[in-house]
């Protein structure tokens, strides 16, 4: 899956949780939790569809690796597959 | 029309769920109401049939309004058809709906509990509310009273006041059409009252911050606020939530309010005096321990549905239960009950990092507990000093209804479920 793919379905799961929230307009290295206010019960939602979308189950203990949109495409171009 | 919160004071019919004639179970839900904050779900306290709907979808109708009429089974059949007495058997036979068990809030209406004939005796009402009824010239006999056996509070008598405000306003505001007005007059004169006329979720948000300041304001004018806070190790609870998730799958994962909300029930259960309500000058403690989760709406403000009975469930129920609730707060569909039967709100404002929050209680709670942001802290134990994820939990308690002894052994009460995580 390339970059952008990722990147669609990101953004996808982005607004359905944030429907007012433009996602395309965050910079790469944004904290996306704060950029869209997003509570650890949106989160969670994000992890569910991200693995119902990607199949990747991400460890809660890799949240933490998971702020920005950079960093998550770098973590899941490692993970998917 | 059920009062679904302190500070509801009209609700709009958006839908009826039953027809007349149609069998009802208490729980049932049998109409969809539109209120300044959200849309709810209004159940059937008894078991019935519907007789009558007497409000038409679209309406507004002020709380206390009767909607419908169940007729309750209580109703000998053979009562019935004695045709002479069918008024009477009505009148007693019928209750009208809404009727909530144990009002939990002032407000929340009990449409004339006893049967009508009731009403002809002594009109029963507050002193303040016969004063105020004096001032502005409304028949107290005319009003339906909101307190026990249908007595008449001054909040009763003010939204009569504001009703008749709003009607001589609208009749104010129909008068020009028949003269006409040159348009330039009529630009400049004062847009006319949002209020007045439209109904108050035209402006969703502007509505809810006022239902919000409604409460809010009551609250800091009537309730003694005591404040209480206590840093809590978390270290036992995060290392029990984490094996337990790993155990999980993402879909049944636990989020760290459900430790928190489980612990503050079994808490309740050791120091009850923080359950319940302040209505009518007396502290009314209640059995049953519901908790009014805070949750924000992305557009803004934040409702305080109830988990019910959080003590009562495992963990996993009460996981799923949050995730339903919070799910259908964001999408408006709330049930009466969780309106109205929170007997003590938790608000936990961790999320951003905020270490401890003062909560304003909500009236006629008794109590509200807060919890900050989970923060690695240098923590001292048995002399030796470490760093330990910490979390401040802060009481703000009525003093009319509790004191700060027992506000101290609720906190260590709390502080001692969460050092035992697996006991949850």
């Amino acid at each position: 899956m390339s970059e952008e793919q990722i990147k669609h379905v990101i953004f996808k799961i982005l607004r359905r949780i944030a429907p007012e929230s433009d996602p395309s307009r965050l910079a790469p290295d944004e904290n996306i939790r704060r950029a869209l206010d997003i509570d650890s019960f949106d989160a969670l939602n994000f992890f569910i569809h991200l693995h119902e979308e990607l199949g990747v189950n991400i460890p809660e203990s890799d949240y933490g690796q998971l702020n920005t949109l950079s960093e998550m495409l770098d973590y899941l171009s490692v993970h998917i597959g | 029309m059920p009062g679904l919160g302190a500070d509801m004071v009209t609700g709009a019919l958006v839908e009826w769920k039953v027809k007349p004639g149609d069998r009802v179970k208490r729980g049932d839900i049998i109409a969809v109401v539109d209120t300044d904050k959200a849309a709810i779900e209004i159940e059937v306290f008894e078991d019935g049939i519907v007789e009558d709907l007497r409000v038409q979808p679209g309406q507004t109708v002020p709380v206390g309004t009767v909607m419908a009429i169940i007729r309750t089974e209580a109703v000998p059949f053979a009562a019935e058809i004695a045709a002479a007495k069918e008024e009477k058997v009505l009148v007693e036979g019928t209750r009208k709906i809404m009727e909530i068990e144990a009002p939990p809030l002032a407000e929340v209406v009990i449409p004339s509990r006893q049967p009508l004939a009731g009403r002809a005796g002594r009109i029963k009402a507050s002193p303040y509310a016969r004063r105020l009824a004096a001032e502005h010239s409304i028949d107290l006999g005319a009003l339906r009273g909101t307190g026990p056996q249908g007595e008449i509070y001054a909040s009763d008598v003010e939204s009569a006041v504001s009703a008749a405000g709003q009607e001589s306003s609208k009749e104010a505001g129909g008068a020009p059409t028949e003269e006409p007005v040159p348009l330039v007059t009529k630009e400049k004169l004062p847009p006319t009252s949002p209020i007045a006329g439209k109904p108050a979720a035209t402006d969703y948000q502007a509505a809810i911050r006022r239902a919000i300041a409604a409460a809010m304001a009551r609250s800091n004018r009537e309730i003694p606020h005591y404040y209480l806070q206590t840093r809590i190790d978390m270290s036992r609870t995060l290392h029990w939530l984490e094996s337990e998730n790993l155990k999980r799958s993402i879909k049944e994962r636990i989020l760290l309010a459900v430790p928190l909300i489980k612990a503050v029930a079994l808490a309740l259960g050791e120091v009850p005096e923080l359950n319940g309500y302040w209505i009518d000058d007396r502290h009314q403690v209640q059995e049953s321990i519901n908790i009014g989760f805070a949750i924000s709406l992305r557009q803004g403000g934040l409702i305080t549905p109830a988990i019910l009975g959080p003590d009562l469930m495992s963990v996993d129920e009460l996981m799923e239960a949050l995730k339903d609730l919070i799910t259908r707060t964001r999408a408006g569909r709330l049930r009466s009950s969780e309106m109205t039967e929170a007997t003590i709100t938790v608000t936990s404002l961790g999320d951003f990092g905020v270490e401890t929050v003062y909560g304003v209680i909500y009236p006629p709670q008794v109590a509200l507990v807060g919890f900050g942001k989970v923060m690695e802290q240098p923590w001292a134990e048995n002399g030796l000093l470490g760093a330990r994820p910490v979390v401040t939990a802060t009481l703000a308690g009525d003093h009319r209804a509790t004191d700060g002894r027992r506000g101290a052994q609720f906190l260590d009460a709390l502080n001692r479920r969460l050092q035992e995580p697996s006991k949850l």
